[in-house]
């Protein structure tokens, strides 16, 4: 592989570069970056004029399905749907069958995304912070992180008792890995299947109220005073509430992070009026005020991460009654379209933030190696064109799964290329 | 005039010319009922299957009633009989349903949302008989057709909904009509009942039967479900008659006789009172004798505009 990616703006948070760059990539490796480089027929030219050299997308909340419900995604289509939406890297949640709660587990779900799409998409399991994600008895912690694992999740489900939560930040502290945890006191959210308010009252569902959000929240921010050490991570941030616990617990210094999906910071719980399945997802869609927060928690800084929460499920399962379809809809191959649509077009981030979120900041969360534009690395690029506007057709999707609601948007902004670990693909 | 839809799926977003259309149509029909021979031949050839997924009598047999006093050809379905205990999915069920050439189909599902759900995947005019906790369209429209019998309009009428907003279909379906048709609608219940944010649909809330009283010409009273005290939402049926129990005693107080409603089936003596159920100032019967005029109106509307 001997590429020239010629005229393309470096977009780089690592060496804070944001600049006309030329790339020669040669066998995976960055030969030479500078500016107007020359190079000899044996390089194919990649015009990237008007178009973003990013380093590696990276989505931090993805549910690959596999072991165990291959009929919604394998970890082979969910790499490939990843590659077709410019993401070089996945964290792939627990709530697997069997979890991902032992060794054996991480290490095939690993393992196994090296095999699919030439290895292009690097594969970190996040394993279960308990057995069976059953919330009782900590998850062998320390074998997990030796087989790989970048996070602790029982994702799906919060780790709802204190007691577990706290023993959970306390031995996860040992190893600086982060509990990832789904915000939400289930004891208020036992029948509902959309927010909690005002549509919910009209369409005469029973709701999940904002504020078993901010309750799991406020919890864990107490809990984390007390287990200093510990990493925390709020996954799928979704009401003005919980964000505002984490601004004023990040503001007191304490070790704490979160992320929104594009659909949080998109739709609203308006949508789910004609009981579309695809707007069905916990936590559910907010209302118009708690998609405004999240765009101002996303350029304040308060909100560290984008990620999908990519869900698939089968066109069987999600066409059925609302209150019986399962929760969730893919994000992967859409994420990058709606963060420029919604974030970079209308100035809530710069490209140069979009990336941050994307990209440096999840890998700063896992711990995970930097991505470093210089000459003699390892090439792990995301190529975006910004301006490219172009119509969501879920039939065209890489994944196995079509549950999106954002089939016939028009959106601006996708990936172009992806190149990772000696492999390049160009969409 | 014709109606927009091709399926009556809910009372929100309906026009008020729809509305008064269907309350129009409905006063011929209420004439048919009175007549020796009561049936009518204007759905003749035509299939209707009534798919209830829910227990109910009295809507199931209205329903079948208007069909037939239509000269409909008519299948009526219940869980009982139904393939849903074998596994079969709603979509399922339906097409199986529709693949016999039906042309219309009656729903009554648990679920809020089925009936969209359902004119999703068929071709049949689709007629909402209940959706979970959303919308009970032929129940509303036969509650406005009775207090506008009673009363001669709608506008500017003080109608309250009594009970458990949170759960109720019938209060959703009133709201959206009466208040469209411009009546002034509130609701009264214990406040673990009443959903948030509903003072936006257009009503006032009140959780004092003695504040509605005085202010109100019809109480339309809902029926209380004893689950809901195992979930927690009431401490228990005695407090709930003493406190929000439509009686006999506690209407005496208005300044004039308030008309009272009620969808059925009864609670006697826990939402209301017998003898103010068989009083003169109650409606009950005559919104089930005008349930058969309201459905067959419906019915005569989306079954002949095709």
């Amino acid at each position: 592989m001997k590429l020239h990616l010629k005229g393309g703006r470096l977009v780089d948070p690592v060496s804070g570069k944001d600049d006309s760059f030329d790339l020669l990539i040669v066998d995976g490796r960055i030969e030479k970056l500078g500016k107007n480089l020359s190079a000899d027929g044996s390089y194919t030219i990649v015009d990237m004029r008007e178009k973003i050299i990013a380093p590696g997308f990276i989505d931090m909340h993805v549910h690959l399905r596999e072991p165990g419900f291959e009929h919604k995604e394998t970890i082979e289509t969910g790499c490939a749907a990843a590659a077709a939406g410019g993401f070089t890297a996945v964290c792939c949640m627990p709530n697997t069958n069997p979890a991902i709660d032992e060794e054996s587990v991480a290490l095939y779900v690993r393992e196994k995304g090296k095999t699919v799409c030439e290895g292009i998409v690097d594969v970190y399991p996040i394993a279960a912070a308990t057995k069976g994600r059953e919330g009782a008895e900590l998850s062998p912690m320390a074998e997990l992180a030796q087989a790989g694992a970048v996070g602790f999740s029982d994702d799906g489900s919060p780790i709802a008792s204190a007691e577990i939560m706290r023993r959970a930040l306390e031995y996860s502290s040992m190893y600086g890995i982060p509990i990832i945890q789904h915000a939400e006191e289930s004891t208020m959210t036992q029948e509902g299947c959309m927010n909690e308010g005002l549509t919910s009252t009209r369409l005469g569902m029973l709701g999940i109220p904002p504020v078993a959000e901010d309750l799991m929240i406020a919890r864990d921010i107490i809990l984390l005073r007390y287990i200093s050490k510990a990493r925390y991570h709020v996954a799928h941030i979704s009401t003005a509430g919980a964000l505002d616990h984490v601004k004023k617990a990040k503001k007191e210094g304490l070790n704490l992070t979160c992320e929104v999906t594009p659909h949080h910071f998109t739709l609203t719980d308006e949508a789910v009026t004609g009981f579309d399945t695809n707007t069905k997802m916990n936590p559910p869609l907010r209302t118009a005020g708690d998609v405004a927060a999240m765009k101002e928690g996303l350029r304040e800084g308060t909100i560290d991460v984008i990620a999908t929460d990519h869900a698939p499920h089968t066109i069987d399962e999600k066409d059925v009654e609302y209150t019986q379809a399962p929760f969730g809809i893919v994000g992967l191959e859409t994420a990058i379209g709606l963060s420029i649509t919604e974030l970079v077009e209308k100035k809530v981030l710069t490209l140069f933030q979009l990336v941050e979120k994307l990209s440096t900041n999840p890998r700063r969360i896992l711990s995970l190696p930097t991505i470093k534009m210089a000459e003699g690395e390892h090439a792990n690029l995301t190529l975006l064109d910004p301006a490219i506007e172009w119509t969501v057709n879920i039939e065209s999707f890489h994944s196995k799964s079509k549950n999106s609601p954002f089939n016939g948007w028009r959106l601006k902004g996708r990936a172009i290329g992806v190149i990772n670990n000696g492999k390049a693909r160009f969409m | 005039m014709k109606l927009k839809s091709r399926h009556l799926l809910g009372l929100d977003g309906m026009s008020k010319e729809e509305i008064a259309l269907i309350l129009d149509t409905a006063v011929s029909f209420r004439e048919i009922l009175d007549r020796p021979i009561k049936k009518v031949p204007p759905l003749q050839g035509k299939t209707v299957v009534n798919l209830f997924f829910e227990s109910s009598t009295r809507t199931r047999i209205s329903f079948e009633l208007a069909e037939r006093r239509l000269s409909a050809d008519v299948v009526s379905f219940s869980t009982a009989a139904s393939s849903v205990s074998k596994g079969e999915t709603l979509k399922d069920t339906a097409r199986n349903i529709e693949a016999m050439k039906i042309d219309m189909v009656v729903i009554r599902h648990p679920a809020a949302g089925s009936a969209h759900f359902l004119s999703r995947v068929v071709d049949a005019n689709v007629i909402n008989a209940g959706d979970g906790g959303h919308e009970h369209p032929t129940q509303g429209l036969l509650d406005m057709y009775t207090i506008w019998q009673k009363f001669g309009s709608l506008d500017g009428l003080r109608v309250c909904m009594v009970g458990d907003i949170t759960h109720s279909r019938v209060a959703r379906s009133n709201i959206y009509g009466l208040t469209t048709m411009g009546a002034e609608v509130s609701v009264c219940g214990p406040n673990t009942l009443i959903p948030r944010e509903i003072e936006k649909l257009g009503v006032k809330v009140f959780h004092r039967l003695e504040d509605v009283i005085p202010r109100v010409d019809v109480l339309n009273v809902l029926r209380i479900q004893l689950e809901r005290q195992k979930s927690g939402l009431f401490p228990s049926l005695r407090e709930y008659h003493r406190f929000f129990g439509v009686t006999k005693e506690k209407v005496a107080k208005a300044p004039k006789p308030i008309t009272i409603m009620h969808p059925g089936p009864i609670n006697r003596d826990v939402e209301l009172s017998a003898d103010l159920a068989d009083s003169e100032h109650s409606v009950i019967l005559q919104q089930v004798t005008n349930g058969v005029a309201i459905r067959m109106a419906v019915l005569y509307l989306l079954g002949t505009s095709n």
